[in-house]
């Protein structure tokens, strides 16, 4: 399907889309992680620094970047501003 | 002399393996150097017919395996070049008649003579393809670009590496340089950056190459064609030259667009 900047261009640009779409597909096939393991990864990493630290739980993200062909794990995980707080 | 053994593979079936094996060995013979490629297809033999050699056949790699003949037995020397010698598959066997051992074995006799061993493996990732990979030195792995060859590229190149018998290298056979232009097929550029490997040759698609193989003659042997200039670069580039991609290849994506305002003034490479 051409998209609005395609249609405007007069291009079709599929070799874009197949690239986009290939992309996708090689972040997925690359992961050795079964599915699933990801979301467990992320409760699992939330309930240990909990411990510790107060965590935004809604605001975690946790995923597989691609560097050329190696892959890193990548957590972001925000703290909550109560950990900000003086102690009394 | 300890040759080194090289493995044409790909993952997906039809993408040149056979063909660029052909060429790039012919290639190397034509630098002068001593060349051996082994059919390791097993049971869907043609790098024979690919090569010009189908009616020389007597003895096979199973013949060899299962010691029915000597190796120097089962080389068929090239009709063009001395130093070029196939090794065909068996045709009526199938890939469990060798085993990756067999494969090593055959080879390290081989290296003693010969500079280049080149194996062309069958298209997959079963037992054919680990028999070609096991006495493997380095890894070519030929891709066209498109979505389906580049995707199983990607995981031979991923199998390469936990094997350990990578970095692999890549040739990106069939490239269009018109519907690169276009839009419609993916750059030289764009390959590179989703498999993140060496590129060690671009090949354009050429009807020519269809015209060689229903001749048996291998279209590196012709002087005057760029797809065959790009498998002799290809040869070159294994031999241990410093050959640079030509934007007139394909090289970049963005770079090649800006090179073809300027490519007027540019002399055709011989």
């Amino acid at each position: 399907m051409r998209s609005f900047a395609d249609l405007l261009s007069g291009k079709s640009r599929s070799a874009a889309t197949a690239k986009e779409r290939l992309r996708l597909v090689l972040i997925h096939d690359r992961s050795s992680l079964p599915p699933g393991v990801m979301e467990e990864l992320r409760d699992e990493l939330i309930e240990v620094i909990s411990r510790h630290v107060e965590v935004d739980r809604n605001a975690v993200r946790i995923e597989i970047v691609q560097e050329g062909r190696s892959q890193r794990l990548q957590a972001d995980i925000p703290l909550k501003a109560a950990n900000l707080r003086l102690p009394d | 002399m300890s040759g080194r053994v090289i493995t044409v593979t790909s993952g997906k079936g039809g993408v040149g393996k056979t063909t660029a094996t052909a060429n790039i060995g012919a290639a190397l013979a034509g630098l002068g150097k001593k060349v051996v490629c082994i059919d390791a297809d097993i049971g869907l033999r043609n790098l024979d017919v690919v090569l010009g050699l189908e009616n020389r056949i007597v003895y096979d790699l199973v013949d060899v395996v299962e010691g029915r003949c000597k190796l120097r037995q089962a080389m068929i020397r090239d009709k063009r070049l001395e130093d070029l010698y196939l090794i065909p598959a068996a045709q009526t066997r199938d890939k469990t008649a060798v085993s990756p051992k067999d494969m090593q074995r055959v080879c390290d006799e081989l290296r003693k003579d010969f500079d280049f061993v080149l194996i062309d493996s069958p298209a997959g990732i079963e037992r054919g393809f680990k028999n070609a990979i096991a006495p493997a030195d380095e890894i070519v792995i030929v891709t066209n670009p498109e979505v389906s060859a580049v995707r199983d590229a990607d995981r031979i190149i991923g199998i390469v590496e936990a094997e350990q018998k990578g970095p692999a290298k890549l040739v990106i056979n069939r490239i269009n340089l018109e519907l690169v232009e276009r839009g419609d097929m993916l750059a030289v550029a764009d390959v590179l950056e989703l498999l993140a490997v060496e590129l060690i040759g671009i090949v354009p698609e050429d009807q020519a190459v269809l015209v060689s193989t229903n001749r048996g003659a291998p279209i590196a042997l012709e002087p005057k064609s760029k797809t065959g200039q790009a498998f002799r670069d290809i040869a070159k580039r294994l031999s241990g030259e410093e050959i640079a991609f030509s934007s007139t290849d394909g090289a970049g994506g963005f770079l090649g667009r800006i090179s073809k305002m300027i490519r007027s003034g540019e002399t055709k490479r011989k």
